[in-house]
């Protein structure tokens, strides 16, 4: 009884809450910009989306949720140095996001316990505690990754509810299945019996909708999916952009059109993580930028990778992770009156553009961090990163014969030395290989760091 | 005229030589490396006969004008001269020769160079000094005005500067270096050219050419009118103005005095004709002689302090061993691990650069310039503290290894201490061996199962993993590093990746003799 109340009522003020935030708008921003329009005398344009848009919202078939095409991942945020000179998240900045984001429209949320090392849950919690409970939804994380212990488990939902300052989460995840296998869920989550606790916790309403976020191959989703039948997933998460549709290696991860179609079969409500890959989509490599660019010259390049998995239908809401203001408006432009893209759009992107991509040999690093701290010191994120942008900036020499290679050469050197001090660089990894099993991508991080040394040493030799 | 040309000279080179310390790309060595060849005393620790017979030759013909262009010590005292003598003309009195001192130093200096005794030798040679002084005191600020440079240049994107690490190598020969510049500066700035004239042994072994010079000022008794101008403006204090005549074995060809005399009295010119008998000179004023007295002994405590500075910066060696490794990289707050700095290894025999062929050769043709650790682009080269060797360079692996690419040093050094190497010979030489010490091996300790970093990384390939347990049949069994000692060569790759702090569980140690592998 309780569940359908709620629900009826989280429909009502879902469709307030936009309402709110259209009245919000108007009284802002709306006639500044058209005072600005009318005086430059221009106008051709016509209005912007910011102001009059209205946020693409797709319903949750499950319980009727109205949610925000965009979501807003809260994996990364600006930082600032407190007096004690720690990294801590910059609380302003999160709350001037999210103030703005719901304004536009964005109402579902997404951390984890382990997001930021553990801050982000509390600094969403303070942000969203400003507004009403029912003008968002929530979703966090079980990131029981380091113990199968109960305590450990029990501790983390609890504390979720604390930071988020919230008797009841819309969306609980059990954070990243897949790579264990079925050995593994039945390790984190079964023999303990967390995975009994939080069904009951379903039924009691603090979680309105159980789920879960994917990474790995085909096989071990295959025995994530024939969990379905005994827990009811209530909605999946799962990693899905132009490149992965089709272009996915297969060994350690799945083609998100495989998981896509999945999941439509079986009618479960997708949440997507990744649309930019791990930022690499929206710098993606010097010829795919030039082909989008000439399809449309004012469209960013991530515009088109929200656009792509936005475009499918069962798709409940993309998450990005908006740590500036100029990734969050760009993103709003995309969401807000969102026009799908068309069968030849989808192919332009997912077979011309991905194709390309495929032909460079970028690490499928997104940053996330969960290899860190490495024991001897090695910055393996900063390095990939590093190492991504002069693929994709068409940086790396393939031989000291041509033309620009002294060029490229000391562009590389240089810049390495740069991003990354000297003792953190990749010649120090010892292979000890703790980095590997802790990394959702399952990327061979030594053997890439290798690749990545080797490359270093030929330039610093001139033996390429 | 004449003091116009030694003027420009001697600015070309003292702004090259210099550079050459400062330029740590090593572009400018291409061109003007020569210049740090023909300085005296390497010419003399390269047996490189063509320059010393040539600066001798330079010397009979015209005077000491090596220590007046060539020497870029002599040309900095000049500098400080000049800068000390604004506003007041004429500070200058001539002064007699110290020949105990002059001599005794000269002796003790030919006995010590012969006797390797190189950190006297280091210590008095005026090139050596002055690339102390360079390496120590003004490379880090150039540097760091790089830094500023490649700091603007990473936020415009640009490429064409880097930034370069500001290291302390040795605080005892930074102290050395200091003292050597203020003895200097407050020599220079009272009495012009002091240390040529009384300490420098390259100065006073020229002296025993200058005195014969074909070419060399002459002062014309007839037009001379005793007004003492050219005395005053002597910065080598080398004109008796009130005998009328110059003491050749100091007078260093700056010719200051032509420019300074109104009568015209002083030529330089053609001496080589029979000299007048002495012209009758007045009877030795008493006031003169009680001034030369006075001057002496200030002289003399001037040299005292300097000399006691020296010392006090030896002293100081001892007690500063500590803060050696002070400037390191804070630590990274948020997600990296804590990199504790290396720390310098017990050797069994000290690492001395490819191309220096033998420790011993090396101890004696060395005349620790720092040329070689100013180029250095790895961090390698530091000078000594040893007593034995102080203040020439070693290498060790705390900040980078010596890497298979690089032969700088080799290029760069004027004394053929370090002998010219390409790098396809460095591989083929062998100027240490690695060892590994078990118990700091993370993989020998279990720490970790597998690591190898230092076999990845050796350029020779030198090292070979074996397992930890001969018996072991697992397919991946623990494997623990062993050094080749027939194929090591001691570049120190291992050494510097090695992952174990402080202390690296592979050291590398030196060959007495270096040897093709």
């Amino acid at each position: 009884m309780k569940k359908i109340d709620r629900r009826e009522f989280l429909k009502k003020t879902g469709e307030g809450a936009a309402a709110v935030g259209a009245v919000a708008l108007a009284a802002s921003c709306a006639p500044k910009k058209t005072a600005e329009n009318l005086a430059a005398g221009s106008g051709e344009k016509g209005p912007d989306v910011l102001e009059t848009g209205k946020m693409e919202l797709r319903t949750n078939p499950g319980n009727g949720d109205k949610v925000s095409l965009l979501g807003y991942g809260c994996m990364r945020f600006t930082m600032k140095k407190d007096a004690d000179g720690n990294d801590v998240i910059d609380q302003d900045n999160v709350n001037e996001l999210i103030d703005y984001a719901l304004a536009h429209g964005v109402n579902y949320f997404d951390t984890s316990p382990v997001y930021l090392q553990g801050q982000s849950e509390e600094a969403v919690g303070i942000a969203l505690a400003r507004h009403p409970r029912n003008e968002y939804f929530i979703a966090t994380k079980m990131s029981n990754f380091w113990s199968n212990d109960r305590s450990v488990a029990m501790k983390l939902y609890q504390d979720s509810f604390k930071y988020l300052k919230t008797d009841y989460i819309d969306y609980y995840l059990l954070h990243s299945l897949g790579r264990g296998g079925a050995e593994g869920f039945k390790a984190r989550f079964e023999d303990n019996g967390v995975m009994d606790f939080l069904l009951a916790e379903r039924e009691k309403g603090k979680i309105r909708q159980l789920g879960l976020s994917f990474h790995g191959n085909q096989e071990q989703f295959d025995q994530i999916m024939a969990l379905h039948e005994k827990y009811h997933w209530d909605f999946v998460q799962i990693q899905m952009n132009y490149f992965d549709w089709k272009h996915a290696d297969g060994k350690r991860n799945v083609n998100a059109e495989y998981l896509y179609q999945e999941l439509d079969k079986r009618g479960i409500p997708i949440v997507i993580m990744e649309p930019l890959q791990g930022g690499r989509l929206a710098n993606p490599v010097e010829g795919v930028v030039t082909m989008l660019k000439e399809h449309d010259p004012e469209a960013s390049n991530a515009s088109w990778a929200f656009k792509f998995v936005g475009s499918y239908p069962r798709i409940l809401t993309v998450l990005s992770g908006m740590v500036y203001k100029e990734h969050l408006e760009d993103n709003l432009r995309t969401f807000m009156d969102f026009k799908p893209l068309s069968e030849a759009e989808l192919s332009f992107l997912c077979d011309e553009c991905a194709g390309i991509i495929a032909d460079f040999p970028t690490v499928d690093c997104n940053d996330c961090k969960y290899c860190m701290p490495c024991p001897y010191g090695i910055d393996i994120p900063g390095i990939f990163k590093h190492y991504n942008s002069c693929v994709n900036g068409g940086l790396i020499a393939q031989s000291k014969d041509q033309e620009d290679y002294m060029k490229l050469r000391k562009a590389y050197l240089v810049s390495y030395d740069r991003a990354i001090p000297t003792l953190r660089q990749a010649n120090h990894c010892v292979h000890c290989k703790q980095c590997v099993s802790k990394c959702p991508q399952s990327i061979a991080i030594p053997r890439e760091l290798s690749r990545i040394d080797r490359y270093v040493e030929k330039l610093k030799q001139n033996t390429l | 005229m004449l003091k116009k040309i030694r003027v420009i000279l001697a600015a070309l080179c003292f702004i090259a030589i210099t550079l050459l310390f400062l330029d740590f790309t090593g572009t400018l060595h291409g061109w003007l490396g020569w210049l740090a060849k023909i300085q005296f005393l390497p010419a003399v620790l390269a047996l490189n006969v063509a320059v010393i017979i040539g600066l001798l030759v330079l010397t009979i013909l015209f005077g000491r004008v090596y220590c007046s262009v060539i020497c870029p010590l002599g040309v900095f005292q000049d500098v400080v001269a000049n800068i000390s003598r604004k506003g007041k003309k004429g500070k200058y009195s001539y002064s007699k020769e110290i020949k105990w001192l002059r001599y005794g130093i000269w002796v003790l200096f030919v006995i010590a160079l012969v006797a390797g005794v190189n950190a006297f030798v280091a210590l008095l040679a005026p090139y050596s000094a002055w690339g102390r002084i360079v390496n120590n005191l003004l490379a880090p600020v150039y540097q760091w005005g790089n830094n500023l440079l490649a700091y603007f240049a990473e936020r415009k994107g640009s490429y064409a500067f880097y930034t370069k690490e500001v290291w302390l190598k040795s605080l005892p020969v930074f102290l050395v270096a200091a003292a050597t510049l203020v003895a200097l500066v407050i020599l220079a700035w009272k009495n012009g050219r002091t240390y040529c004239n009384t300490i420098c042994p390259v100065g006073t072994t020229l002296s025993f050419f200058s005195r014969f010079a074909m070419f060399r000022p002459v002062i014309d008794t007839e037009k001379c009118k005793g007004c003492h101008g050219c005395e005053k403006h002597c910065k080598a204090a080398c004109i008796d103005s009130s005998r009328k005549k110059i003491d050749y074995s100091r007078c260093v060809d700056c010719f200051n005095c032509i420019d300074s005399c109104k009568f015209g009295a002083i030529k330089y010119r053609f001496a080589w004709t029979r000299p007048a008998t002495p012209a009758e000179v007045p009877a030795t004023d008493k006031a003169v002689a009680d001034k030369t007295a006075v001057e002496n002994g200030r002289r003399a405590f001037l040299i005292g302090s300097a000399v006691a500075l020296t010392g006090l910066g030896l002293k100081a060696q001892e007690i500063t061993e500590e803060a050696d490794t002070t400037a390191f990289e804070k630590e990274n707050e948020g997600g990296f691990a804590t990199i504790i700095p290396k720390k310098v290894p017990q050797r069994g025999t000290p690492l001395t650069p490819f191309g220096s062929e033998s420790l011993k050769k090396f101890r004696n043709h060395c005349t620790a310039c720092q040329l070689c650790v100013s180029v250095c682009p790895n961090g390698v080269l530091r000078p000594s503290k040893d007593p034995a060797r102080f203040m020439q360079p070693e290498m060790s692996f705390e900040r980078g290894y010596c890497r298979p690419e690089c032969v700088k040093c080799s290029e760069v050094c004027p004394t053929g201490a370090i002998l010219k190497i390409t790098p396809e010979e460095k591989t083929t030489w062998k100027v240490g061996t690695a060892a590994v010490d078990y118990d700091l091996c993370i993989v020998a300790k279990g720490e970790v199962e597998e690591c190898g970093n230092c076999a990845r990384h050796c350029p020779v390939g030198a090292i070979k993993m074996v397992r930890k347990d001969p018996d072991e049949t697992a397919e991946h069994p623990v494997r623990i590093p062993t050094v080749n000692e027939a194929k090591c060569i001691g570049c120190g790759a291992c050494e510097n990746l090695c992952p174990a702090r402080p202390i690296s569980a592979i050291t590398v140690s030196g060959c007495e003799v270096h040897h093709t592998v």
